[in-house]
């Protein structure tokens, strides 16, 4: 296996909640991100799946420096960037960009789609001289689908799935390596966000781009991941290939959300075994001790409240090929009794 | 039929132009019966249920020809007063935006509380017991003390399970549901579909679901309306809609979205974009998008075709459809 372009290792985020005015007392932190790893190869989507208000983008704003973490490394080709500053902070934020949830909001109105795609330019000259920018920006027009003679239009003369191709648009700008994607769908319709979809995997092949790919839509994520992690109240509870993760689920939660996802298939409602969690995520001020699951788990026992299950292949699996034999953070990990 | 409309027409004014939000819907409702609305974002579901419940923006919003039969009455001529007394007693709506549709200033006791004072005349003690026992019923924890909090202090399944208890509360005849799940994670969404639909076996109410997910459609609709630019152009029974759609844009529909158990790397697409209701396209408004159009797709618009006993279909090449 070749190096991975980039390993999170330990990542952490907490903000601060604090009381008070003139005195201002740190009286807890909402624990956003709390001990999250994963790597990612070249050319590789990873998927990041998971409720609301789990860290996902949180993640995602650490990984294009957006903000700064609590503690953890995040190493592009070996080298820390969490540690770097200055010059060298710049030529590698290049390389990782961004493209956002809200085809609605993250696009400035006031800017022409020319200035919106262009003004990575401004900040990273070395990529398209002056002269050069407008034809640059046209290419990227052309290459997301959208017509070249658009380029001095604004954000509301566009649809939803066309500003999420600005949006992709910018994001390439730069030719980055990688590409971290916070829901670049969810907004969309279905017709439309097929179409998204299928350029963003034409664009992986023809850039060799490696994708982190965020979304609480597991349809989706499965489409086009390689690799998926499993987020719950800050941390990846369980990951691996998409069949392991889809047909081999070992941790509750992944099982629980896998038999919440609604079929397309009037048949199947008779045949489906469902799992319906009982109450709701618990606030990531107050993680529960032990296994953070452990309130909403069918399966937890004592030693669940005592002990954190660490994110490793369990005891039981480690016999090489069973898919089942992936990273799963639970004391008793298991395959479902029924196909989920 | 316990609700039925019959070539429902809304018409808003805009700096555009005049608005065709709804151009021609039909569709119908028994009780104990779940009819799902499905269609695209501004396909004019939502349109269609405002005029239902008589809650349309209006002015600008006009309804300018069609019937909205409730057991029988015509809705659409009768006076506002009576409409109102229909509503919430007779059949209510459940909106996708919980926390904007509830009260900010008001606690959830007092909003249950208040369709029993107004409606059936209670006490405010009785309304206030009434309210603990529906908020019991759609299981929130500890309803006696959470009785007295406000909506923001509920997280956002809770406060569509209240939005659910409000609606249920004076134990309606029709419910319409407006993407009642489309801003929950799944597992909330599973935890209130699951609600909905044992409430609405227990009482034997028609329920209108409006969506446009079709796994959840998939899961608990017993039949199907399917909206395209402000048209019903499908209606089938749950399990002929999704074995072979008798339209091609129910096809395309169907075809694109991303599968659990199915993994590929292209995803079918529908080509283009559905139209604007200030410029819908002259004869099928789908022309543009659909891979079966010919000639006379451009200029005639096609009528509601009969595929059989329980079907329709808006396409001059229904057959065609079938066939795919
Ligand atoms: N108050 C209003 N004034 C003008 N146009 C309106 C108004 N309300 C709705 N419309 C228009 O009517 C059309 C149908 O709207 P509607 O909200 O019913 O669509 P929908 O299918 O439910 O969409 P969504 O899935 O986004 O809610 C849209 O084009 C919308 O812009
Ligand atoms: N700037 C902030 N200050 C305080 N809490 C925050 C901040 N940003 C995010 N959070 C909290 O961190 C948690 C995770 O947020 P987020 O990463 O946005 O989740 P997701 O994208 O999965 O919905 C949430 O509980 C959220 O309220
Ligand atoms: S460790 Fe215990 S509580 Fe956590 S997921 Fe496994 S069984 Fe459930
Ligand atoms: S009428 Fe023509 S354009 Fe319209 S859906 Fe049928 S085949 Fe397509
Ligand atoms: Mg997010
Ligand atoms: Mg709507």
């Amino acid at each position: 296996m070749p190096e991975p372009i980039l390993e999170v290792r330990g990542l952490v985020k907490h903000y601060p909640l604090t009381r008070g005015i003139v005195l201002r007392k740190q009286v807890g932190a909402v624990k956003a991100v709390d001990g999250v790893d994963f790597h990612l190869h070249r050319g590789e989507t990873l998927g990041i799946v998971g409720e609301s208000g789990c860290g996902k983008s949180t993640v995602a704003k650490m990984l294009v420096n957006l903000e700064k973490p609590t503690a953890g490394e995040i190493r592009y080709k070996g080298e820390d960037i969490t540690r770097l500053s200055g010059k060298a902070l710049k030529s590698v934020r290049r390389n990782i960009q961004m493209v956002f949830q809200d085809p609605y909001t993250s696009l400035n109105p006031r800017m022409t789609v020319g200035d919106i795609i262009g003004e990575a330019y401004d900040i990273h000259p070395e990529v398209a001289p002056k002269g050069d920018r407008r034809g640059r920006v046209q290419d990227l027009l052309d290459v997301v689908g959208l017509n070249p003679e658009y380029i001095n239009r604004y954000p509301h003369q566009f649809s939803g799935g066309q500003r999420q191709r600005i949006g992709i648009a910018r994001g390439l700008a730069l030719r980055p390596e990688i590409i971290v994607a916070d829901e670049p769908v969810s907004a969309l319709d279905v017709s439309v966000q097929a179409q998204v979809i299928n350029l963003m995997g034409r664009l992986q092949d023809e850039f060799d781009l490696s994708y982190i790919f965020i979304a609480h839509d597991l349809s989706i994520v499965r489409h086009i991941s390689d690799r998926v992690g499993v987020m719950y109240l800050g941390r990846i509870v369980e990951t691996g290939r998409d069949a392991e993760i889809y047909d081999h689920p070992t941790h509750p939660y992944t099982q629980a959300l896998l038999s919440a996802v609604p079929v397309p298939d009037p048949e199947a409602r008779e045949h489906r075994e469902r799992i319906i969690l009982a109450g709701d995520v618990p606030s990531p001020t107050n993680i529960p001790s032990g296994c953070r699951f452990r309130t909403r788990c069918w399966k937890a026992q004592e030693r669940c409240a005592l002990e954190v299950p660490a994110l490793a292949v369990p005891a039981v699996f480690r016999t090489g090929s069973d898919p089942a034999a992936h990273d799963s953070a639970c004391h008793f990990a298991q395959e479902p009794v029924r196909p989920v | 039929m316990l609700l039925e409309l019959r070539d429902l027409h809304v018409e808003f004014r805009t700096r555009d132009g005049v608005a065709k939000a709804v151009d021609g819907v039909s569709y119908g409702v028994d009780a104990g019966e779940t009819l799902a609305v499905l269609g695209e974002s501004g396909s004019g579901k939502s349109v269609t249920a405002q005029a239902v419940m008589g809650i349309l923006d209006s002015p600008p919003g006009r309804v300018t020809a069609g019937e909205v039969l409730f057991e029988g009455r015509d809705l659409l001529k009768l006076k506002e007063e009576e409409r109102r007394k229909i509503r919430g007693a007779e059949m209510a709506m459940i909106f996708q935006d919980a926390l904007s549709s509830l009260n900010p200033v008001l606690t959830v006791g007092d909003q249950l509380g208040e369709m029993f004072v107004v409606h059936r005349g209670m006490s405010k003690k009785d309304a206030r017991s009434k309210a603990v026992e529906l908020m019991d019923r759609v299981r929130i924890p500890a309803a006696r003390e959470r009785v007295r909090q406000y909506p923001h202090q509920f997280s956002g399944g809770m406060r569509q399970r209240i939005m659910i208890a409000m609606a249920m509360a004076l134990e309606p005849k029709l419910i319409i549901a407006d993407e009642p799940t489309t801003a929950l994670d799944v597992t909330v969404q599973a935890q209130v579909m699951d609600l909905l639909a044992e409430l609405q076996r227990e009482l034997h109410m028609g329920l209108i679901l409006i969506t446009h997910d079709l796994g959840v459609v998939a899961d608990v609709a017993d039949k199907i309306a399917v909206m395209y630019a402000g048209r019903t152009v499908e209606k089938a029974p749950v399990h002929d809609l999704y074995k072979s759609p008798a339209h091609p844009y129910t096809r395309g529909l169907l075809d694109s979205v991303p599968r659990l158990d199915q993994k590929g790397r292209e995803l079918y697409a529908i080509r283009g974009l559905p139209p604007s209701t200030t410029s819908v396209p002259p004869g099928c408004a789908f022309h543009p998008r659909c891979p079966l159009a010919q000639d006379v797709c451009r200029t005639d618009a096609p009528a509601l075709h009969r595929v059989d006993e329980h079907r329709v279909s808006a396409c001059h090449f229904w057959r065609e459809s079938l066939d795919a």
